[in-house]
């Protein structure tokens, strides 16, 4: 059992899914508290497609994913702002469009389209050292920027019409946020997988906001979540050969649908205690 | 006395429809201002142009001896203290009542900045004067209407502003909860000598500290001048083009 700690591959698969997972537990809970789940379902296919392109034409894909997923986290939010329909329209009409790129350029690969593939699934088994590295370092900036931000994104998370009436910066919180999340998933394609990354960044928070009232609480346990989950599917994925992000999905909403059952918020104090 | 507000001229526009104008308006320094209209006539919108939440598209606003533009709208909004009409507080935000209290010190004390101990005891008395003390530790969406109301009139009054903006504050409460609130109004306004913009489509809820008033209809300023003066059956129905009777069986100890 405990030779798998003696191969290199295995560490650094490790260590993406402690970066990894606390990054998207910790982002899950902007957007979840934004009310805007969905934006990690148009950046993560903004960034498959995004790695398709670059394939095609043969740049760098995780370049070429950071740069669509940037680029459609700054469409998001000023199409929102300016037409007249809400942030989840917005977000649908990315969606729909990167969706569309992926498979013209999936068409349009010629031969097996297995490196491609990689993107949908994500292979947290074969990633270099790079990868690990930058892994680490987008988790670094999110936790600096929560931490040296935290009142500021607590306002905006609650309130944005009220941040902004009490004049906080509220513009460059919101897009730091929008471009932080694009970082996050667009880093995390080739671990998790374009398809599943979504659920990574959502069943964490849900699971942690059944739990707590304290936002402290919720980014912390929602980033423990986000860690446990990775790191039981890399383990179970081992043990049993099965694709690692499926399990590492099935794991976070497992965590989820344990926290639903246990949670106190759904305890219903019938007697007041004197 | 000097103007802490002056807007000159300014039109405010929503995509097709133009919600305010050409509203000129001075407000005198410590002065308790009612805003008066019928729904839809321009009130909130009015607001919006002194805090810089709405789109001006004509004509300038001075704020505090400053013209409000890019620059300085930061500094303004932070002396500004305002409490929306409708509060779209989502009922399961994980945040309790001070922490919302807090945010009122949090854009006071800058970016990279904490609280400290005296910015702390703001926001207790902030609580105290409002009569949330006990529920501080509560989280937000488990408050009812009227307390919510309390806690945003706290969470301005933690800024420590020399304006505050109250947008229909009591449209939505009980009796009760009203009178609280409008006691609480005049309180602060004695005692902190704030500069307060009230509107109000209830004539009933004017308050007695008050002594200038606005009345709007249909995105102009119809009227200004003093409170006495403005509760008057010929103005009012026609400012609500209604009888006037139906005026009085609404609120029968305001009019004269
Ligand atoms: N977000 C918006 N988009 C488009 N039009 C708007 C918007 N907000 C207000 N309006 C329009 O601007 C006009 C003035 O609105 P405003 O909210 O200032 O009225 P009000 O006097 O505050 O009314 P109420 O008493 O109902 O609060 C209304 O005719 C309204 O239709
Ligand atoms: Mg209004």
């Amino acid at each position: 059992m405990l030779e798998i700690f003696q191969y290199k591959f295995m560490w650094r698969a490790i260590l993406a899914s402690v970066f990894g997972g606390a990054s998207c537990g910790i982002v899950g809970v902007w957007v979840i508290l934004l009310g805007i789940p969905f934006v990690g379902v148009a950046m993560s296919h903004a960034a498959f497609a995004g790695a398709i392109v670059g394939l095609l034409f043969g740049f760098n894909p995780l370049a070429s994913a950071i740069i669509f997923c940037l680029i459609s986290s700054l469409f998001i939010g000023p199409m929102a702002e300016k037409a007249d329909f809400s942030f989840n329209t917005s977000v649908g009409i990315i969606f729909s469009f990167t969706l569309g790129i992926a498979f013209m350029g999936l068409g349009l690969i010629k031969g097996p389209k297995t490196e491609a593939l990689n993107y949908i699934w994500g292979s947290i088994l074969t990633i270099s050292d790079g990868d690990c590295i930058l892994l680490l370092a987008i988790f670094a900036c999110l936790s600096l920027f929560l931490v040296c931000f935290y009142k500021e994104i607590r306002a905006v998370l609650f309130n944005c019409e009220i941040a902004r009436a009490s004049g906080m910066p509220e513009k460059f919180i919101f897009y730091s946020l929008l471009l932080l999340c694009a970082m996050t998933v667009s880093l995390n394609l080739n671990t998790i997988g374009g398809l599943l990354i979504f659920s990574l960044i959502i069943a964490p928070p849900s699971a942690a906001y059944q739990l707590t009232y304290n936002l402290k609480m919720m980014f912390l346990l929602s980033a423990l979540f986000g860690v446990a989950s990775c790191l039981a599917g890399l383990f179970f994925s081992y043990l049993f050969n099965v694709p690692c992000g499926a399990v590492i999905i099935t794991c976070a909403s497992l965590i989820f649908v344990v926290c639903l059952v246990f949670s106190p918020k759904r305890k219903v104090k019938l007697y007041e205690q004197a | 006395m000097s103007a802490v507000v002056k807007i000159r001229d300014v039109s405010v526009s929503y995509r097709e429809n133009v919600a305010l104008k050409g509203a000129n308006l001075d407000i005198e320094e410590g002065s308790f201002l009612c805003v008066i209209g019928p729904n839809g006539a321009g009130k909130t919108t009015l607001l919006t142009v002194i805090n810089g939440l709405g789109k001006i598209i004509k004509g300038n606003v001075k704020v505090l001896g400053m013209v409000l533009n890019k620059r300085n709208i930061f500094a303004i909004r932070r002396n500004i203290g305002y409490v929306p009409q409708k509060q779209d507080i989502d009922p399961r935000f994980p945040i309790t009542v001070r922490e919302v209290v807090d945010i009122g010190r949090h854009c006071r004390i800058g970016l990279l900045r904490r609280m400290n101990e005296a910015d702390r005891e703001i926001v207790e008395s902030a609580m105290k004067v409002v009569g949330i003390s006990e529920l501080a530790a509560r989280p937000i969406g488990h408050l009812s209407g009227g307390e919510q109301q309390k806690v945003a009139i706290a969470r301005a009054l933690a800024q420590e502003p020399k304006i505050m903006l109250l947008d229909e504050p009591t449209s939505n409460l009980d009796p009760k909860a009203r009178c609280e609130i409008m006691e609480l109004i005049n309180k602060v306004y004695w005692e902190r000598r704030l500069t307060i913009v009230f509107v109000t489509h209830l004539l009933g809820h004017v308050s007695d500290r008050c002594r200038q008033a606005v009345l709007m209809k249909r995105g102009r300023i119809v009227w200004q001048g003093n409170i006495n003066k403005a509760l008057n059956r010929k103005l009012l129905a026609d400012l609500y083009e209604c009888p006037v009777e139906a005026l009085e069986r609404d609120m029968p100890l305001a009019i004269n």
